[in-house]
């Protein structure tokens, strides 16, 4: 097999793929902050918080209620968003009149309360969660042997990224939330709830991070810390992908996994801060973010 | 001066404000089934306002605002469309991620008796073929024809039309004109706000004059044309 | 004004108590408290004066820490260099941070100074001198231009009391000088500020990097005093922490930050104990505080004598 920078090709093409697992996490997570972003004008610190709670919800289902890896893909994404819409009916709502800081602040108020109590209750350690039993195994795909549990991560979280692309971008209910991000008040005067549509918005990206939480749960350790690692890394992506646009932040999530990837192949010990480094180029060259639209 | 038609809007003492600043004090007015009425007045003068207000757009507001009996007031500002009022805001609000398609289809139907698209294209021939323009790339005139048409669609019949002239060429002002009249006929009920005196005049019934969040004055539509003088002394041309 | 014949008297006791505190309370304590004093009032120059806010603000306290670390116990530099050299590193990463923020605005300055303050986190997580989990352990407290011995921490806590006043002094001239006027402008009104010709951009950079320099002074201190450099001196964590101080305490006035890191030190300490979460706990007040307390105590202090 040829050689790519004194590399073999089949390791380069491994790692492009094993980047993609930590891109489909970041897509998940970045499409919801900017949803989230664009329709409420709230930075979603807690969205880690949100996705470690995932992560929870499906380890304890599994170990008190027995429920198995399947249901808890459906029924956990609910949970989560519920909470995540209660939140916004109780506390955001409030928030909106006032200067935009306050909601983020009172989101990350909220995951430090979040993971705060995971950690006391669970400790710090990661508690395993078993991969379900139909995706166990290995695919050989010629040039890797890829876990088939990794290769479902990928798959699931593109198709949910792309439909939630193409309900924002083609249908009627996308429409709306199109309109209401722009001018709300508008949209209310033309008779549509648009507090009712900010809390389903909402609560559904939190479901969101709820459902990367679950797909997250055989893959990595479930701990309390896993949201806020990862949630600050999906702050650079956001930045670097600018909010403007969901699609942008969906490939942005995607290219960046693959990135680290690389980099971990190349250069092992960058592998933790390329992310930054590529953001702090984005900056340089276009302050607004490689999507965005306003800087 | 007498009504013999029925009253549809009525507004009595309203009061309104952005923030800490007060914008309407006391403004009365009332509007009968079928009639076009104007208000007038210098910029400033409270018009745009007192439409966002009907609307429930601006929330702070005190006084009474009636439209068919129903408490305006205590209508969320979502349900408020839901009564037949459509609005057609100064600035156009078309939407710049939605394209004509989207925009003319955003508003919900509330009534039946809204215009199909047929009907639609009839009045605004410009607006056909353009359904996957982005919205904000159409001229400022056919904007300003989308953002009726979508109004028209969703059944309303009663429509507050804010400056729809403003910024246009002569020609489209003309082609929004007929428009006007053609709804007067259909027996829409309509406020419109103006600068356009010709255009404001060509179609109206009735002329409110606004000053500092007040009516000031009132004209028929005949006094108006005859009384230049007195309308002229109002908005300080 | 009431509050202006307040202010002398009520100077003068903080600072009579401060003086006299040692004899009750441990020094190490009252360092703490004095240095997060420090360093939430450094935020508070860019979040309650130029309308700017850092999520980032531990990159600038730790990473001046370390430095100071290093410099003290590997190269031997005396106190006052390894302090200076802590505080030289953390301007120029506020100027390099401001450089590359500051065209953002409101929420995206926060994301990104988060981010960029993280990418420190790791850095100091990696590289070979910052001793990864373990920090850097014994740090030499060294001598005050060689005469004072500073291993006696009651001594230590004098210093660092005159420094920390000093160095708020001169965050007191800075709010109350032309400069402070300017930064009031912006924050009142950016659009207006540009119109009016200022350059926005340079004078929110400035005051960025003032912060970013105050903020590693109080960092080299409390690294000296505790002898330890560790990751918690850069993690998110108290970057949080320290807006929540600025926040509780009253962002935009004088005193707030002071009183905010008075009162989050001490609740702290007196958790510590207590097998609560206090992580929990402390997050449980930022989302009460955002919710109905956004003035904070010296905020809802001056409003109510105002009315
Ligand atoms: N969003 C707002 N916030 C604060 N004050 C406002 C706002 N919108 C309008 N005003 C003020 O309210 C008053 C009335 O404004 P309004 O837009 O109703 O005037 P108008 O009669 O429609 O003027 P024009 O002919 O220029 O459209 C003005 O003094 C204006 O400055
Ligand atoms: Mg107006």
């Amino acid at each position: 097999m040829p050689d790519i920078f004194g590399m073999p090709v089949a390791v380069l093409l491994g790692q492009v793929l094993l980047g993609l697992i930590n891109g489909s996490f970041y897509a998940l997570l970045s499409l919801g902050l900017a949803i989230i972003f664009g329709m409420l004008n709230v930075i979603n610190f807690a969205h880690g918080a949100f996705y470690m709670f995932g992560a929870f919800v499906t380890w304890m289902v599994m170990s008190w209620l027995g429920l198995s890896y399947w249901p808890a893909l459906v029924v956990v994404p609910i949970v989560v968003g519920a909470f995540g819409a209660a939140i916004e009916r109780l506390f955001l709502k409030r928030l909106y009149q006032v200067d935009h800081l306050y909601s983020l602040l009172f989101t990350f108020g909220l995951a430090l309360v979040m993971e705060g109590l995971f950690r006391h209750v669970f400790g710090s350690a990661g508690k395993p969660y078993p991969v379900p039993q139909e995706l166990t195994g290995v695919l050989k795909l010629g040039f890797m042997f890829l876990p088939v549990y990794r290769g479902w991560v990928i798959i699931a979280a593109l198709l949910v990224c792309v439909a939630t692309w193409l309900v924002i971008e083609k249908t009627r209910l996308g429409a709306y939330l199109r309109a209401a991000t722009e001018n709300p008040s508008l949209v209310q005067a033309f008779g549509i709830n648009v507090p009712l549509m900010l809390t389903i918005t909402y609560g559904f990206c939190v479901g969101l991070a709820g459902f990367a939480g679950v797909l997250a749960a055989p893959i990595y350790q479930v701990s309390p810390g896993m949201g806020s690692n990862l949630i600050i890394i999906v702050f650079a992506v956001v930045v670097i992908g600018g909010m403007g646009s969901i699609g942008g932040a969906i490939l942005t999530g995607l290219s960046l996994g693959v990135i680290e990837g690389l980099t971990k192949t190349f250069y092992p010990s960058a592998s933790s801060i390329v992310i930054f480094i590529v953001m702090v180029i984005v900056l340089m060259l276009r302050p607004a973010g490689l999507f965005g639209r306003e800087a | 001066m007498t009504d013999s038609r029925e009253r549809r809007l009525e507004l009595k003492g309203l009061h309104s404000w952005y923030g800490e600043s007060h914008v309407l004090h006391g403004t009365t007015l009332h509007v009968n089934r079928g009639e076009v009425v104007t208000i007038l007045g210098r910029n400033g003068a409270g018009k745009t306002t007192t439409m966002r207000t009907i609307m429930g757009i601006v929330r702070k507001r005190k006084g009474e605002a009636r439209l068919d009996g129903h408490d305006l007031i205590a209508t969320p500002p979502h349900k408020v469309a839901g009564l037949g009022l459509g609005y057609v805001p100064e600035e156009r609000g078309i939407f710049s991620s939605l394209n004509v398609a989207e925009n003319l289809t955003l508003p919900p139907v509330v009534k039946s008796g809204g215009m199909g698209l047929d009907d639609i294209y009839e009045l605004f021939p410009n607006l056909e073929g353009r359904d996957k323009t982005v919205g904000t790339r159409l001229s400022g005139g056919e904007q300003q024809m989308l953002a009726m048409a979508r109004i028209l669609r969703t059944g309303a019949d009663f429509i507050l039309l804010d400056e729809p002239t403003e910024g246009l060429a002569p020609v489209i002002v003309d082609e929004i004109a007929k428009a006007l009249v053609k709804l007067k006929a259909l027996g829409l009920t309509i406020i419109l706000v103006e600068q356009n005196l010709k255009f404001a005049t060509a179609s109206a019934d009735r002329h409110y004059v606004m000053d500092q969040g007040q009516v000031v004055d009132e004209f028929t539509n005949e006094r108006l044309v005859s009384d230049m003088a007195r309308i002229n002394a109002h908005l300080g041309v | 004004m009431q509050t202006n014949k307040l202010l002398v008297p009520a100077v003068a006791a903080g600072l009579g108590i401060l003086l006299a505190a040692p004899a009750v309370v441990f020094p190490l304590f009252l360092i703490q408290l004095l240095c997060l004093a420090l360093f939430a009032s450094a935020l508070n120059l860019v979040l309650g004066y130029a309308g700017l806010l850092s999520l980032g603000h531990a990159a600038f306290f730790g990473g001046s820490a370390y430095v100071t670390a290093h410099a003290a116990k590997a190269w031997g530099l005396p106190f006052e260099l390894a302090v200076l050299l802590g505080v030289a590193f953390a301007t120029l990463l506020g100027l390099a941070f401001g450089a590359l923020g500051i065209r953002r605005h409101g929420i995206y300055f926060a994301m990104v100074t988060l981010a960029l303050a993280q990418m420190i986190y790791f850095l100091a997580v990696q590289m070979p001198f910052t001793g990864g989990e373990d920090g850097i352990q014994a740090v030499p407290r060294g001598k005050l231009l060689g005469l004072v011995d500073l291993s006696d921490t009651t001594t230590m806590y004098y210093v660092v009391l005159v420094i920390v006043v000093a160095a708020l002094i001169l965050v007191w001239r800075v709010v109350h000088s032309p400069f402070g006027h300017v930064l009031a402008a912006i924050r009142e009104n950016e659009a207006r500020a540009v119109s009016l010709g200022l350059n926005v951009e340079r004078c929110k950079l400035i005051a960025f990097v003032i912060s970013a320099a105050l903020s590693g002074l109080a960092g080299s201190l409390k690294v000296i005093a505790f002898q330890l450099a560790s990751l918690n001196n850069v993690s998110w964590h108290l970057s949080g922490e320290v807006v929540l101080m600025t926040l509780i305490g009253g962002v935009g006035t004088f005193f707030g930050p002071i009183v905010g890191a008075a009162f989050l030190v001490s609740l702290e300490h007196f958790l510590a104990t207590s097998g609560l979460p206090i992580a929990a706990i402390i997050g449980a007040i930022f989302m009460a505080c955002v919710m109905v307390f956004r003035r904070g105590f010296v905020g809802e202090f001056l409003h109510r004598r105002k009315d």
